[in-house]
């Protein structure tokens, strides 16, 4: 009798990602390269996009002249003074909801309220609060950061794991101890990844804010590029945006690396 | 210290989960406690710990805590409650740095305590690059660091395998012979309880009621995995709880 004999088909395997290092720089440089070929070639107009190399001479030229600097150092200032404000407001009053009824009751609807403005949209009062100058921008961004701030550190309160809390309590430690050494490390994580989505939003903030009234700044650049149809500089502009996105993502990715080296 | 439980009840809303219970726990001594699951067990250290409040009865400390004593009543908790970001030496010093204790005290206290829980290589380890039962062990010398009056140890070796169990039911043993602390020990394993208690309590169903105290006067270090003594009062354990144990298992959860 011969019976067929054949390997156990595999079906395990997939649905977990992992890190390919170099593969994100891989698809930029063919993007940039097609959009190089194309409109060297043609059939990319260039009202449609401009030619990767002119953007990057734009760059250049930028850095020649010092304008550079001129541009990101206001917007930079803003988004740092901006943000510390609203993401150090924030993880108090986000730690604070955590720990007291009486602050989560009150201050959890206010916070709900306020999320979904578009706080862009507020900005013509801010001006008339804090004045034209960087005073209403500065507001702007710190309102921008605080709330998502607030929402992520409340429920990074919230998920601590309460048996290490009871764990506390039952060596006698103080209040004040269980809440610095039990409470802010457990909740460091997910404060951490918090503070992208805050940063993301502020630097959204940043640009729309310098494009409605700002004479120097990366937002009021890309304005006047855009009102000249300059799509050399209005890239460059963006370039530059998009880099100040993923140098802050790093530098979090590095925080994280450093404060939570226990968890992987 | 020895403890007293003066008719204690509690209930969770309306059910009740401990009903009427009156124990005695003798300094040096360890009581296991052992039901079926959900019969209040916790519930119950947890009133003698402190960390929740009878509806009614009483639960008294007789007697000073010895000297040098932080904590009273020390808890061992079944998942360990290590913080994950603290090294092992570290998770020990949290419970001795609110005592005002100076550094190299402190020190020497969580180099006793590691030495006596054989970790004396592992100071410097995270808790997930340990085993659960030297994660155990790390709670049990944190606990000890505290110099307890009584632990009380909430089903500790119930997340190890069979091997890790026996194993630290040694340690237990080694531990109490050299420094005969006061114990409340509640487990649903009966080998556990026939090799730990000087007394054990047997709970009914919930609510949780004392069924039956009985006390094993073999010596801890004489009790062996087959010792037919033990068998006897295992099998005898076994036909009490039996019972309960299936009308508990057939009863429809409160949530
Ligand atoms: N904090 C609580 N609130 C309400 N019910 C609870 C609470 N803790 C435990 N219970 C209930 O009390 C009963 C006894 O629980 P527990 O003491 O944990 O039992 P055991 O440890 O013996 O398994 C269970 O039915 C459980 O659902
Ligand atoms: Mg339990």
């Amino acid at each position: 009798m011969s019976e067929e004999t054949r390997n156990v088909p595999y079906r395990g395997g997939g649905f977990s990602p992992v890190a390919k290092r170099g593969a994100g720089f891989v698809v930029f440089v063919v993007l940039v390269a097609l959009a190089e070929w194309g409109t060297r070639a043609g059939w990319i107009s260039n009202l449609t996009l401009p030619r990767p190399s002119d953007v990057g001479a734009t760059l250049v030229e930028l850095w020649q002249s010092g304008l550079l600097w001129t541009h990101i150092v206001p917007s930079l200032t803003r988004l740092v003074v901006g943000s510390a404000m609203g993401i150090s407001a924030g993880i108090c009053i986000g730690v604070m909801i955590g720990l007291f009824s009486y602050v989560r009751a009150g201050l959890i609807p206010l916070v709900a309220a306020i999320f979904p403005i578009p706080k862009i949209a507020l900005l013509p009062l801010f001006v008339i609060w804090f004045g034209i100058d960087e005073g209403s921008k500065y507001a702007l961004i710190a309102l921008g950061t605080f709330t998502p701030t607030i929402v992520a550190t409340y429920g990074a309160v919230d998920n601590v794991d309460r048996t290490l809390v009871r764990m506390g309590q039952s060596f006698g430690l103080s209040w004040s101890s269980i809440v610095r050494k039990i409470i802010l490390p457990g909740a460091l994580p997910g404060i951490l990844s918090g503070l992208r989505v805050s940063i993301a939003i502020g630097i959204i903030l940043l640009v729309a804010a310098e494009m409605l009234g700002a004479e120097y700044g990366i937002g009021a650049y890309i304005l006047q590029a855009g009102s000249l149809y300059d799509l050399e500089r209005l890239f460059a502009g963006v370039l530059i945006l998009s880099v100040l996105g993923v140098v802050t993502s790093w530098a979090i990715g590095q925080l994280e690396k450093r404060l939570l080296r226990w968890r992987n | 210290m020895d403890l007293t439980l003066n008719h204690v009840s509690h209930r969770y809303s309306d059910m009740p989960v401990v009903d009427d219970i009156s124990l005695h726990i003798p300094a040096g001594e360890i009581l296991c406690v052992i039901g079926p699951s959900g019969c209040g067990k916790s519930t119950l250290l947890r009133l003698i710990g402190g960390l929740e409040q009878p509806t009614s009865g009483e639960i008294l400390q007789i007697g000073e805590p010895p000297v040098g004593c932080l904590n009273p009543l020390t808890y061992v908790f079944q998942d360990f409650a290590l913080l994950p970001w603290r090294t092992v030496r570290a998770n020990v010093s949290l419970v001795l740095e609110d005592h005002g204790i100076r550094r190299a005290e402190r020190n020497r206290i969580i180099d006793d305590v590691l030495a006596r829980t054989r970790l004396s290589d592992f100071g410097d380890a995270l808790p997930k690059q340990l085993s659960g039962g030297m994660k155990q062990r790390v709670a049990i010398a944190r606990a000890l660091a505290v110099n307890p009056a009584v632990m009380l140890l909430d089903e500790p070796l119930s997340a190890l395998d069979a091997q890790t169990r026996e194993l630290l039911m040694e340690d237990l043993v080694g531990l109490w012979e050299r420094q005969k602390f006061t114990g409340v020990y509640v487990t649903h394993n009966l080998a556990e309880a026939v090799r730990l208690g000087h007394r054990i309590a047997v709970l009914s169903r919930r609510p949780g009621r004392v069924r039956e105290l009985i006390k094993i006067d073999i010596p801890l270090k004489d009790r062996h995995m087959a010792h037919p003594e033990l068998e006897a009062i295992q099998t005898r354990l076994w036909d009490l709880m039996r019972e309960e144990a299936t009308a508990a298992d057939r009863e429809l959860q409160h949530v």
